[in-house]
């Protein structure tokens, strides 16, 4: 060997060239790779959308099917804040686009939790007047709303995001028309215990929500996960043993989510309809020339 | 990889990297390397295979790497160099299982990155692929990689049949292994077998089990 291995010269230029050949190389694979990588990560969003619905149609749709089914049963896409404020409002024929940040598809669920509401939470511990009350100032929090149709059915699937024991946990929430009782839900989480926690991603769980309400006699109450063995009312679910705290996680983030929605539904005129007792509903729309144009708009 | 044995590239000594690693000198149960992540994706079987393909592939390739590189590697900075060699080939692999087996890389999650500081890597690097020719290296990291699989499988069948009663295989799904009926005769999941800790018993038990098969590796 003509070069001398051990001179300072060699070493540097050696860890330079180095680190431009490696910094390229792997700049080139991200790049690559990366469409295939987001079509995964939307593909698996539009899947957890479509299950959370609670349709038979959509139950065991898979993943690399979600994209081209998603826009035959989501038709609108509405953002939220926490007053109840509409941010965004696409239709089906609205294209999503990944820049939109207020497009209620493109929200990042755990983002909204742990970039904007646990900070909030943390400050102010246990006040839970105070965390309402600068939740509701934060302008960067946002709720989506999607509004499916499937068999002449419409059914709202809200979201959730929070935290369980070890990690945030997500999910999404399906709603009948009546806009109170649990058509499906879809969990996912980051890092609850295997066998255990981790269970609210599967099935016997999740099944337990379906057929429960979020309101009783125009308020709102939201689902309590027990521990399991109990007897359930309309607004309980049978925990899972073991996963206390992942519960009493998915009871804090569907409490803390499902109000905000639960409060638009009721203030919006739009929506307000829809809320159960028919002859109310019949008088309204009687009475109300401009509320049978919405609601007609919506059919 | 039992391809051709007649050529000489496959002589005693050179097989002898590839079945070395996979019992008596195995990376997980005799150098007790790598044990980490032994104990955390052990809960299903497809994680546990994943995880092993990823671990062979970034110590086979990069043995090959290291070795073709080792007259020019400055020894002041080798370790370095190793390192960005692992790291590299880890942020690759990691790349790959999210474009394609997102669900596996999603369960997998951090612990891919973790590669990197899997002893066995370095280990390999260091103790091997700089003092060897390309092609042993080469041998020696699918031998090491082997190794560190068939213990992961191994664990993760006994993890997954005691704590589940279930078989998870890439590709072909979650398979039922304890019946139904053997459920109502009060037969109840281990939960503790979902836990890392029983990965440790289970290692355990086939350090046992190899080592009285083996009398040789039993320490005086």
């Amino acid at each position: 060997m003509a070069l001398d291995r051990d001179s300072n010269v060699y070493t540097v230029a050696f860890a330079t060239i180095m680190v431009v050949i490696v910094g390229g190389l792997l700049a080139f694979v991200s790049m690559g790779l990366s469409p295939a990588q987001k079509a995964n990560i939307s593909n698996e969003k539009m899947q957890n959308i479509l299950q959370a619905i609670g349709i038979p149609e959509t139950d065991g749709i898979i993943r690399e099917n979600a994209g081209k089914v998603f826009n035959d049963f989501v038709k609108r896409r509405i953002t939220i804040n926490y007053k109840g404020e509409i941010l965004s409002d696409k239709s089906v024929s609205d294209e999503i686009n990944l820049k939109d940040n207020l497009d209620a598809f493109n929200i990042d669920l755990r983002k909204e939790y742990s970039k904007f509401v646990k900070p909030i939470m943390n400050k102010y511990k246990g006040d839970k007047e105070k965390i309402k009350e600068e939740l509701s100032k934060s302008t960067n929090i946002h709720f989506p709303i999607f509004v499916c149709e499937s068999n002449g059915k419409t059914y709202y699937v809200l979201s959730a995001s929070g935290k369980g024991l070890w990690d945030d946990i997500w999910g999404y929430v399906g709603l009948n028309s009546d806009l109170t009782s649990i058509n499906g839900v879809v969990f996912d989480h980051k890092g609850e215990t295997p066998g255990l926690g981790s269970k609210i991603t599967e099935k016997p769980f999740q099944s337990g929500f379906l057929g429960k309400k979020i309101a009783d006699e125009n308020q709102f109450m939201s689902i309590q996960v027990l521990k399991p063995g109990k007897e359930l009312s309309k607004h309980q679910v049978d925990g899972i043993s073991g996963a206390t705290f992942t519960g009493a996680g998915v009871n804090e983030m569907l409490k803390r989510n499902l109000e905000v929605y639960y409060n638009f539904f009721k203030s919006n005129p739009e929506f307000s309809g829809n809320q159960p007792k028919e002859e109310v509903i019949i008088e309204t729309v009687a009475s109300d020339s401009t509320l049978v144009s919405v609601n007609d708009s919506i059919k | 990889m039992s391809e051709a044995k007649k050529e000489s590239l496959f002589s005693k000594k050179n097989k002898q990297l590839i079945s070395g690693p996979i019992n008596k000198t195995n990376p997980v149960t005799i150098q007790v390397l790598g044990i980490c992540s032994a104990l955390a994706v052990t809960v299903q079987m497809d994680n546990a295979l994943v995880m092993g393909i990823a671990v062979l592939s970034v110590v086979a390739i990069g043995n090959v790497i290291i070795s073709s590189l080792r007259n020019f590697i400055p020894s002041r900075i080798r370790i370095i160099v190793q390192l960005v060699v692992a790291a590299a080939l880890v942020i690759c692999v990691d790349q790959i299982l999210k474009a394609y087996v997102y669900d596996v890389s999603k369960q997998l999650s951090v612990f891919v990155g973790l590669i990197i500081t899997n002893c066995i890597i370095m280990g390999r690097f260091e103790a091997f692929a700089l003092g060897n020719k390309p092609w042993p290296s080469f041998l020696d990291g699918i031998g090491n990689g082997l190794g560190y699989s068939l213990v992961l499988v191994v664990v993760a069948f006994f993890k997954e049949v005691l704590g589940s009663g279930t078989i998870t295989l890439p590709a072909i799904g979650k398979l039922t292994i304890v019946p139904e009926s053997v459920y109502s005769f009060g037969y109840e999941n281990n939960g503790l077998m979902l836990l890392p800790p029983s990965s440790l018993i289970i290692v355990a038990l086939y350090i046992w089990v190899q080592k009285s098969r083996n009398p040789e590796l039993i320490d005086k």
